[in-house]
C-alpha cells in the first residue's frame, strides 16, 4: 500500500446508525450484507458461526449470531441488548446500534437512536406500514435523529412492483407528517439478492435513487451538530501544579455546542462572571478553535473559581437556568415512575437529586395519541413529565441541542439508570 | 470556509479522552490496565493527552503472568518512566505461591484464566474502584454487547443480562461500597481503527509488533512462541521464521503471524488484506464458544 493510500484511510468520516426490527424483516440478513460485502467479515468469524447455526439446526447462516454472543442468546436464538457493529469502506466508518425489535423493544431503541446520525428502518414490501414501522419512526422522531432511511425490502417478493413501492411511500408521508423528520430517503431492495443494497438493482430501472451504500456514504451530516449556541460543560479542573506550569489551570470537557475561539468573551455559569478565553488546548498545542464533539481544555484569562457541573457559554447566548424540568421521558425499569419519587438526575457533567412533581400524560407509542388519563409509566412507556431538581440545570430544548437537552435518572440506592428524558 | 467536521480518528480520540476524564471526576482510586499490547498502548496515550500538562492522576496495573515477552517488559518500564506515573505489578507467580490459584498442568497450561485471581486481589489490595481496559467491541463476541462504564458486583462478576442502558454521553458510575467498574474508552475503536491511530500519532510500540525472526512452533494450526516453559507435543518442532505479533498477550496463548512486515503502512496493508480476525490466533479464546464470556463474568479483563 502506498504512503497516500495509507493516509486516505486516516481521512474518513464517521457515521453512526440505528436499526431495529424484528426477526423476519431481513434486518439481519441486511446488515449481514453491509458486512460481507465491505468485508467486515473475517474467515473465522464467519466458520464459527457457521457451525453454531448448524447446531441451531438453521439452515442458513444466521448473520445475528456474529455479535449475539451471550450464551443466553445463543441457547433461546434472540438478541437481548443493543449489539454494537462496524464496517467502513474507503470513504466512511460505521457503528450500527443494532436493536431488537421485540424485548424491551423501546428501552433498547432508545438507547441505541440517543447518538445516532441516522436511523434505518425496514419495511416488508409484503406488509407495508404496520404498527412497528410507525413506533420505529416515532422514536427516531423523539430522539432526533436527523436522516432516515426507509428502506422498503423483499421487493423481489411483489415483482420489483413500482406501484406497491409509491404506495408504501405515500401511506407512510401520511402517517409521518405528524412526526418531526425532516430527512428521509425511501430505497425499494432486496436485502437477499442484494437489490439496490451496494449495487444498482437491474430488477427495478424505474428507481433513480442511490443505493442504500451509496447513501449511507453520502449523506451530509456536518450540520447534525449544533454549531451555533456556544456550550462548554466543565468536566474535570486541569491542575499539574508542576514547576513549568505553575499556576496553570484549565478547564476540561467536550464542547457540547457551538464554536469557541480564544478572545471569546464568555460568561461562567452558574456564577454569572465574565472573563475571556485565553488558550484553547489540546495535546498537540494550543488550537485555533474548538467545536462539537472536540474535547479539549480552555483556560481563560481570569482567576475564577470553576469546578465540574459549571458551564462556560456566551454572555448573549445563554441557555435556560432553572430547577423545573418538563421532560419526555423513557422510562426502563420494572418498578413504574413515582409521583412525588425522588431520583438522581444527571445533565451534562452536572448532578443533582430531583423530585417527580406530575406525570402529564403518557404517549402510546404507536398511535402517537397522548392518553391523558393514563398516568402509569412502567418499564418501556414513554410519557411527559414535570420534574424540580434541587441545584438549578443550565439547559436547552433537546430539539435544539441533543447534548444539553438530554438527562437520565438513577435510581437512589440499587444505582440503576432507570430513565432517560428529552427536555421540552 | 473553515470546515467543522472531523474525521473518524479524531472523533474516537475525542470520545475516548471524554471517558477517561469522566473516570477521573467520577472515581476516588482509578487504574489503568496495562498489558504491554498495543491496545493499552494507545490507552495510555489518550491518558496522556487527556490530563496534559498535568500527569496522568492515576497509576498502571500490569497483571503479570511471568510468561511474557522480553520485549513487553521493557517497553513497559520505559513507558512508565516517560510518563512519570506509578506502575504496580499483579504476580500470577505469587498468587500461585500463596494457594490462591492452582497451576494447569500440561503442554497446553496457560496463565491466562488465573490472571482473574490476580487482577481481582489486586483491586481489592489497593480498594480501587474503577479499573480502565483496552478492550473493543469488535474484538470478540461477548464483548459486542459491554458497555463503556461496566458495573462489578463485591464479587468483581459481571451480569451481561442486567446492563445499566447507556444514553448519549451520561455515564452512571454510582456504585455500592465494594463494588467497581470496568471501563472501556477503545469500546467502538475496530482494530484498523487502532493501526491508524497509532501511524497518525507516530505512537511507539514494541518492535514485535514488526518482523523479526523467531524460533517458532505450530499447533492446532496456529504460531506459537517457542519459550523455556512452554513444552513442546509429539510431532511439533521448532523452526525459524520471519513472524510478527498481531496481538500481544501471555506468551503461550499468542499466535504469531507470518509477515514482511516491517512499518505501520505494510502493517495497514496487512491487517486490510487479512481475512482472520485478530483473535483467530489466541488460544485462550479457543477453548469454547462462550470462553470468553464465561471468564468475562469471573472477573477476566
Amino acid at each position: 500500500m502506498s504512503p497516500e493510500k495509507t493516509k486516505g484511510y486516516l481521512d474518513m468520516e464517521l457515521l453512526r446508525f440505528t436499526t431495529a426490527g424484528s426477526v423476519d424483516d431481513g434486518k439481519s440478513t441486511l446488515i449481514g450484507r453491509l458486512l460481507y460485502d465491505s468485508k467486515s467479515i473475517f474467515e473465522d468469524q464467519m466458520e464459527a458461526i457457521k457451525l453454531a447455526s448448524e447446531r441451531l439446526g438453521e439452515d442458513f447462516i444466521n448473520l445475528a449470531l456474529l455479535t449475539d454472543g451471550l450464551r443466553a442468546e445463543r441457547e433461546q436464538g434472540i438478541t437481548i441488548d443493543v449489539a454494537y457493529r462496524y464496517f467502513a469502506t474507503p470513504k466512511r466508518k460505521f457503528i450500527i446500534a443494532d436493536t431488537p425489535g421485540h424485548i424491551q423493544y423501546t428501552r433498547n431503541m432508545v438507547t441505541g437512536a440517543s447518538s445516532a446520525n441516522l436511523a434505518l428502518i425496514l419495511i416488508d414490501a409484503r406488509k407495508g406500514v404496520i404498527e412497528q414501522t410507525k413506533r420505529h419512526s416515532f422514536i427516531a422522531s423523539l430522539l432526533k435523529i436527523p436522516h432516515v432511511a426507509l428502506c422498503i425490502n423483499k421487493m423481489d417478493l411483489v415483482n420489483y412492483s413500482q406501484e406497491v413501492f409509491e404506495e408504501i411511500v405515500d401511506d407512510f408521508r401520511n402517517f409521518a407528517s405528524r412526526l418531526e423528520i425532516h430527512d428521509i430517503r425511501f430505497i425499494p431492495i432486496s436485502a437477499l439478492n442484494g437489490d439496490n443494497v451496494v449495487d444498482r438493482s437491474e430488477n427495478m430501472p424505474w428507481y433513480l435513487g442511490p443505493t442504500l451504500l451509496y447513501y449511507l456514504e453520502n449523506v451530509h451530516i456536518s450540520s447534525d451538530e449544533n454549531l451555533v449556541d456556544c456550550r462548554f460543560p466543565v468536566q474535570y479542573v486541569i491542575r499539574p501544579q508542576t514547576e513549568a506550569f505553575h499556576d496553570y489551570r484549565a478547564y476540561a470537557g467536550r464542547v457540547a455546542g457551538g464554536v469557541f475561539k480564544p478572545g471569546d468573551r464568555v460568561m461562567v455559569l452558574p456564577s454569572g462572571f465574565v472573563s475571556h478565553i485565553k488558550t484553547i488546548d489540546a495535546f498537540e498545542g494550543s488550537l485555533e478553535y474548538a467545536f462539537p464533539p472536540m474535547s479539549v481544555a480552555i483556560t481563560l484569562e481570569d482567576d475564577i473559581d470553576i469546578s465540574r457541573g459549571d458551564m462556560i457559554v456566551r454572555e448573549q447566548n445563554q441557555p435556560f437556568t432553572g430547577q423545573d424540568l418538563d421532560v419526555m421521558l423513557c422510562w426502563m425499569n420494572e418498578k413504574p415512575l413515582q409521583t412525588n419519587g425522588r431520583y438522581i438526575i444527571r445533565h451534562t457533567t452536572r448532578e443533582a437529586k430531583c423530585l417527580v412533581k406530575e406525570i402529564l400524560y403518557k404517549t402510546d407509542v404507536n398511535t402517537l395519541s397522548r392518553l391523558e388519563d393514563d398516568k402509569y409509566i412502567g418499564l418501556n412507556d414513554i410519557g411527559r413529565v414535570r420534574l424540580r431538581t434541587t441545584l438549578p440545570f443550565f439547559y436547552d430544548s433537546y430539539k435544539e441541542n441533543r447534548n444539553t437537552g438530554s438527562i437520565i435518572l438513577i435510581e437512589e440506592g440499587t444505582n440503576n439508570t432507570v430513565g432517560a428524558g428529552m427536555i421540552i | 470556509m473553515v470546515n467543522y467536521i472531523l474525521n473518524h480518528l479524531k472523533i474516537l480520540e475525542s470520545e475516548s479522552i471524554f471517558v477517561i476524564r469522566e473516570v477521573a471526576a467520577q472515581f476516588e482510586r482509578p487504574v489503568l490496565l496495562f498489558s504491554g499490547g498495543k491496545d493499552s498502548i494507545v490507552m495510555a496515550h489518550l491518558a496522556k493527552k487527556a490530563f496534559w500538562p498535568a500527569r496522568i492522576p492515576f497509576p498502571l496495573l500490569h497483571i503479570d503472568t511471568g510468561h511474557n515477552f522480553e520485549e513487553t517488559i521493557l517497553f513497559r518500564d520505559q513507558l512508565v518512566q516517560e510518563l512519570g506515573v506509578k506502575l504496580i505489578v499483579g504476580s500470577v507467580q505469587e498468587t500461585i505461591d500463596k494457594g490462591r490459584a492452582i497451576e494447569e498442568k500440561g503442554p497446553e497450561a496457560s496463565r491466562n484464566v488465573l490472571q482473574t485471581t490476580t487482577l481481582l486481589d489486586t483491586i481489592e489490595e489497593y480498594r480501587f474502584d474503577a479499573a480502565l481496559g483496552g478492550a473493543r467491541r469488535d474484538e470478540e463476541k461477548a464483548r459486542a454487547k459491554e458497555r463503556f462504564f461496566s458495573h462489578r458486583d463485591e464479587f468483581g462478576q459481571w451480569d451481561p443480562k442486567n446492563q445499566r442502558p447507556e444514553l448519549w454521553n451520561l455515564f452512571n458510575g454510582k456504585k455500592r461500597i465494594g463494588e467497581h467498574f470496568r471501563v472501556f474508552p477503545l469500546s467502538n475503536w475496530t482494530e484498523m481503527d487502532i493501526w491508524q491511530y497509532i501511524y497518525m500519532d507516530r505512537i511507539p510500540i514494541p518492535e514485535i509488533y514488526y518482523t523479526h525472526e523467531r524460533d517458532v512452533f505450530c499447533r492446532n494450526g496456529v504460531w506459537l512462541a517457542a519459550a523455556p516453559f512452554m513444552q513442546l507435543k509429539e510431532g511439533e518442532k521448532i523452526e525459524r521464521k520471519r513472524v510478527r505479533c498481531r496481538t500481544i498477550g501471555d506468551i503461550t496463548c499468542t499466535g504469531l503471524t507470518i509477515s514482511k512486515a516491517n512499518n505501520l503502512e505494510e502493517i495497514i496493508a496487512e491487517i486490510a488484506a487479512t481475512r482472520i480476525t485478530e483473535r483467530g490466533g489466541r488460544a485462550d479464546d479457543k477453548r469454547s464458544e462462550a470462553a470468553m464470556e464465561d471468564r468475562k463474568k469471573e472477573g477476566y479483563f
